[in-house]
């Protein structure tokens, strides 16, 4: 059983992990991507359950990326199967994307406008009544403590709060899953510890979570992490298991001895 | 469709917060105009000329006040003779000398015969043509009609020239059209290629494919609003044309928009192509100046004419779009033909904007394979 950093914050996971007692919520089988003779993901299958945070993890170029945007509809598949919120990504793209919220790496709010404007934008895009976006607005803006940069641009806001507001306003429409794609790139350990608060709330919240990142540390912040390697998924387990499976003492070892082990 | 108003909303306050977007919108067209239309003025006005008149009796008077008072011309020096005409010249003070010589109106009077010699500056020899053209239209007419009537003159032919559509010659008349390609291309395919490669560039881009919307309300909503201020834009510049530079509109005022419209529809998906194949921003400037705005310069007919071009690029010229429009409005607005005559120019405007749509698709596709 996971006993990982979950105790820092007080977060315990909802799902036995892996055991595949919870509600699957996406579901992939035998997922091919080519860009034409390279294969960037490679006869992918796993399954992610409800409420747990899924780590994605990789080197850069491992095909964590490529897997991601097949799951946002943002790319498609070469072949097989994958279904994400029930809903197959194939035939149901619009009823995926209603159900997911999508966070880039290069954090994705619009720095000309305030902070009101992009929430009320989003909220437009996900059809939001104005009235349940003013209370949620302001519980939100509440609990980040940035009720005074309500009308601030959010170019004029820091690194940090820009990640959490563009986490928050991801998640604002209350999606099944949320995909965040190397989210805390270029921030310090400390403020990144603090993103991660936002992560564990949200799956406390029942929201799913798929991240993709290179960060080890927040590997072990993660219920279940799969590690891909050249466009294959090498290990999928708690971060725990991994660590007694490799006899390691950190995800980085982990890490470093199946790079070695695929070389 | 209130999605779609918030995308408008959206897209409105990033133009209006971006004081280079609102320049180039607002301030441009009105400053290229008055540029092209007051300063760069190829047109002949107030040229200072010096007068050598070695007569000085009534009709080289009278010449010479035609000429001042024709508009074309000031009296910038009267020479006596044996003064350097050179000299005059080389200060740079005129650029025309008219000298008159001895016993003009005798002459004249006596052999239907005198001499007059027109000195012009050929450093410019654009300008000295023009000078001189004008000159000896002036004095031509002038002795014609005041002092040759009552002479017969054997087998003599007159020839009568008329500058049909634009009798003035005026310039204006020429950039007007030409402008109004130029600012169109600018704002619609310019503005909106740099737009959407910008969300590419920040990554917003792929957060709004990965939401509801659809691809297509994606691009339209990007579009739309440069859609309304090229509109807004070629109703300013046509405004500016007639009301200040008195440019007619002979032809058909919802026809003349129509057309524009059209223009407007392939700058905007020609900008869209180019989003799709820029990765940022800078890209979009660079592939949006060199490969549309030089050739709309240069090669559209608008700066220098297409007939006088080497053929290579007379054939290059084909694929200019603004080449055709403004073929289209220089008719309607000068003279005043209707969609008889642009039918062939329209309908290459319609498939150079299907064909760019048609690009477009492909491109998206690819991208998101």
């Amino acid at each position: 059983m996971s006993k990982n950093k979950s105790q820092d914050t007080g977060f315990l996971p909802p799902l036995s992990e892996g055991a595949g007692g919870g509600l699957k919520v996406i579901t992939v089988r035998n997922l091919v991507k080519k860009f034409g003779s390279f294969v960037a993901n490679d006869h992918l299958n796993f399954d992610v359950y409800q409420g747990e945070i899924f780590g994605f993890l990789g080197a850069n170029g491992a095909g964590k990326t490529t897997a991601m945007k097949i799951l946002c509809g943002l790319s498609s598949p070469t072949s097989g199967e994958a279904k994400v919120a029930g809903f197959d990504i194939y035939k149901e793209t619009e009823k995926v994307k209603r159900n997911i919220g999508y966070m880039s790496q290069k954090f994705s709010l619009y720095e000309d406008l305030t902070v009101a404007e992009n929430i009320r934008f989003f909220s437009g895009v996900y059809g939001i009544s104005p009235a349940d976006r003013k209370e949620k607005q302001d519980k939100l803006l509440k609990d980040l403590g940035l009720e005074s940069a309500k009308d601030s641009l959010i170019g004029s806001l820091p690194l940090g709060w820009k990640q959490k507001l563009a986490f928050s306003v991801a998640i604002f429409h209350d999606p099944k899953i949320v995909f965040l794609d190397e989210p805390t790139g270029g921030v310090d350990p400390i403020t990144r510890r603090k993103f991660w608060d936002l992560i564990y709330e949200a799956a406390d919240r029942g929201i799913t979570v798929f991240v993709t990142t290179h960060y080890m540390d927040e590997a072990e912040y993660c219920n279940r992490v799969s590690i891909m390697n050249a466009g294959r998924i090498e290990a999928l387990d708690t971060p725990e298991n991994l660590k007694k499976q490799y006899s390691a003492k950190n995800m980085d070892e982990v890490f470093l001895k199946i790079a070695r082990n695929v070389e | 469709m209130k999605q779609f108003i918030g995308f408008l909303k959206k897209e409105f306050l990033h133009i209006f917060r971006d004081p280079r977007t609102m320049m180039i919108i607002f301030l441009l067209p009105i400053v290229q105009l008055l540029l092209f239309g007051k300063v760069i003025n190829t047109d002949i006005q107030n040229s200072r000329i010096a007068i050598l008149d070695q007569s000085h009796d009534n009709t080289t008077r009278e010449i010479t006040s035609k000429l001042v008072s024709s508009g074309y011309f000031v009296l910038g020096e009267e020479l006596m003779p044996g003064d350097d005409v050179e000299d005059v010249f080389r200060k740079g003070k005129v650029k025309m000398v008219v000298t008159f010589g001895p016993e003009f109106e005798k002459s004249l009077e006596r052999d239907g015969k005198a001499e007059v010699q027109l000195l012009a500056d050929a450093s410019d020899p654009n300008t000295a043509r023009i000078l001189t053209n004008y000159a000896s239209g002036i004095i031509n007419d002038y002795v014609k009609k005041e002092k040759l009537q009552n002479l017969q003159l054997p087998n003599q032919i007159n020839t009568e020239v008329r500058m049909l559509y634009n009798e003035g010659l005026k310039s204006v008349y020429m950039f007007v059209p030409g402008l109004m390609a130029m600012i169109l291309m600018l704002i619609s395919a310019m503005m909106t290629s740099i737009s959407i490669s910008k969300e590419k560039e920040l990554g917003t881009m792929e957060v709004l494919l990965a939401s509801p919307l659809k691809p297509i309300q994606i691009v339209l909503g990007k579009v739309t609003p440069y859609l309304l201020l090229s509109f807004i834009n070629a109703l300013t510049i046509i405004l500016i044309g007639v009301l200040l530079f008195g440019v007619p509109i002979k032809g058909s005022f919802v026809f003349l928009m129509a057309e524009s419209f059209l223009f407007i529809m392939m700058a905007l998906s020609l900008g869209i192509l180019i989003s799709t194949i820029a990765p940022n921003q800078m890209v979009a400037m660079f592939i949006s100046l060199l490969a549309l705005m030089l050739p709309t310069v240069l090669l559209s007919g608008f700066m220098f004419p297409i007939e006088n071009m080497p053929w290579p690029l007379q054939i290059l010229s084909h694929a200019m779009p603004p080449r055709w429009f403004i073929v289209i409005i220089k008719n309607i607005m000068l003279k005043g033909t209707g969609i008889l005559f642009v039918w062939k120019e329209t309908l290459i405007l319609m498939f150079m904007t299907f064909v760019f749509i048609a690009l477009s698709i492909k491109n998206f596709k690819i991208r998101l394979e």
